[in-house]
């Protein structure tokens, strides 16, 4: 038989390995993305260095290595899902690939796989530089599920904002104002910081951003202390951002 | 041209509109199966809003769009479509043969990647990231990843522009290829030698409508050349 037989012969591959198939091709060209590993990798291993070092300014270890972790998750669900979304829908990417068998149901579970293999891959890096400074994280089965749980739900939640704002702004908008609310949630948000170090009047605001929840819920997870309000907190936001997502997101530019 | 149940594409009444203008309004179109149709007009006459339609990425607002028997999009969900963009259609850095194989993996049955590379030319850059390759590789690129899942039906938006001549004509044998095999064809061009060359049938649309549409010897057939009858037949363009 010729191998160049151009007669049809339609027909989809099975929805599990064409969603396999996306998230490894997504996640190999966000890992090969120097801005993106800047911003996975570079910046969280410098904060950890620092405040291994410098200590008090930037907290002690064993509140500073879940925080690291919480903005290493933060910069990859929402900040780099946002960037790359932004410039697909520029490039024609998402036209391209919605009109496959891949379809937009399974490009967005490819995405989310993406993220959560990128993700994964932080954080066993991560936890391990902390641990090799010092950090002796004290779980407990129930912290570790709560834990968890606020992972995969900010995760969802984040990604979920990431669309909304690269479904519907040019890529450069997208691009400015992805990088600005990453650096503003980062220092106001309560993702590294803890709640409790912010003036009583912001607090209870505070409160009800994701990242605070996620920050928290680490923190508290990595002491051993299970906390689930936050879970409410996150739940909210992909319920909200789902919705938002599900009206607003545009596949061409 | 009469309306078939049976062709590979059926526009009927088709109407779409952004911020109030409109990009479609009422075109009606057929493309048979098994042949090349070709779709002239000029820049912003609504072709490749068209060919969104037909891919199921917009929904008219009026009128129908029927892909190979079904629903627009029900066709490409199920791999009978292939589809070319106009421009890029691919990430920056990944690279030809990656984004080939990954294509090629959301079908069931496609084409050898490397023997399609080789065949296109692409096996020549297949490491080097999309963003440095030139308009025509980049287009070879795209034109390969339309056809490595087998399909019945191709949309080709403006396959051959940034193309060499040499390129250009290398496509042209290929369509005629695919042809021949049974593939339906409808692309979108600015080429008047290329719609003339490869086209069983040519939709001029204008405004979102189709102005004129005859086999290339029907509208040349008083003497004027194509290009000739495309100019006496559009004026001038219209929001996509």
């Amino acid at each position: 038989m010729n191998i160049l037989d151009f007669s049809p012969a339609p027909g989809a591959a099975p929805a599990s390995g064409r969603v396999v198939a996306h998230a490894f091709t997504e996640a190999r060209l966000l890992v090969r993305n120097g801005e993106q590993l800047l911003l996975a990798l570079v910046i969280p291993v410098a904060i950890l260095v620092l405040g291994r070092f410098l200590g008090g300014q930037f907290g002690e270890l064993a509140t500073l290595a879940p925080s690291v972790l919480a903005l290493a998750i933060w910069s990859s669900s929402f900040t780099s899902v946002a960037i790359a979304t932004g410039f697909e829908r520029r490039y024609g990417v998402l036209e391209r690939l919605a009109a496959t068998p891949l379809g937009r149901g399974g490009l967005l579970a490819g995405k989310a796989g993406a993220v959560i293999l990128v993700v994964a891959g932080q954080l066993v890096i991560l936890a391990g530089t902390a641990a090799a400074l010092g950090w002796r994280p004290q779980f407990s089965a129930l912290s570790a599920i709560a834990g968890g749980a606020a992972v995969l739900l900010a995760i969802a939640a984040f990604c979920c904002l990431a669309l909304a704002l690269a479904g519907t702004l040019r890529a450069e908008a997208t691009l400015a104002l992805a990088n600005l609310v990453y650096l503003v949630l980062l220092v106001g948000g309560a993702l590294v910081l803890p709640v409790a170090r912010y003036p009583e009047l912001v607090q209870p605001v505070l409160r009800l951003l994701p990242t605070a929840a996620l920050g928290e819920t680490l923190r508290h997870s990595a002491a051993g202390q299970p906390l689930w309000w936050p879970l409410l907190v996150l739940a909210g936001w992909l319920l909200v951002g789902s919705g938002v997502v599900a009206k607003v997101f545009r596949w061409t530019s | 041209m009469p309306i078939r149940d049976d062709a590979a594409l059926v526009g009927a009444g088709v109407v779409v509109h952004f911020g109030g203008r409109p990009a479609l309004d009422g075109l009606t179109l057929t493309a048979e199966r098994g042949k090349l149709t070709a779709l002239l007009g000029p820049n912003g006459a609504g072709k490749t809003t068209l060919i969104r339609c037909c891919t199921g990425l917009l929904r008219p607002s009026a009128g129908t769009v029927r892909v190979l028997g079904g629903d627009a999009g029900t066709a490409a969900a199920a791999g009978r479509v292939g589809f070319m963009p106009q421009s890029t259609g691919a990430w920056s850095g990944i690279r030809p043969v990656e984004l080939l194989r990954y294509l090629a993996g959301l079908y069931a049955q496609p084409l050898d990647v490397a023997a399609l590379s080789q065949r296109l030319g692409i096996d020549a850059f297949a490491r080097t990231p999309y963003r440095r390759l030139s308009g025509g590789q980049q287009q070879a690129v795209n034109l390969a990843g339309a056809l490595v899942g087998r399909p019945e039906l191709v949309f080709l938006d403006e396959p051959t522009a940034g193309m060499d001549p040499h390129a250009r004509r290398a496509t042209w044998v290929l369509l005629e290829e695919l042809r021949s095999a049974g593939v339906t064809i409808v692309l979108t061009t600015h080429s008047m030698e290329e719609a003339q060359q490869l086209a069983d049938y040519v939709f001029i649309v204008d405004r979102g409508r189709v102005a004129v549409a005859g086999t290339v010897g029907q509208l040349t057939g008083a003497g004027q050349t194509l290009e000739q009858v495309f100019l006496a037949n559009t004026g001038g363009t219209a929001a996509r």
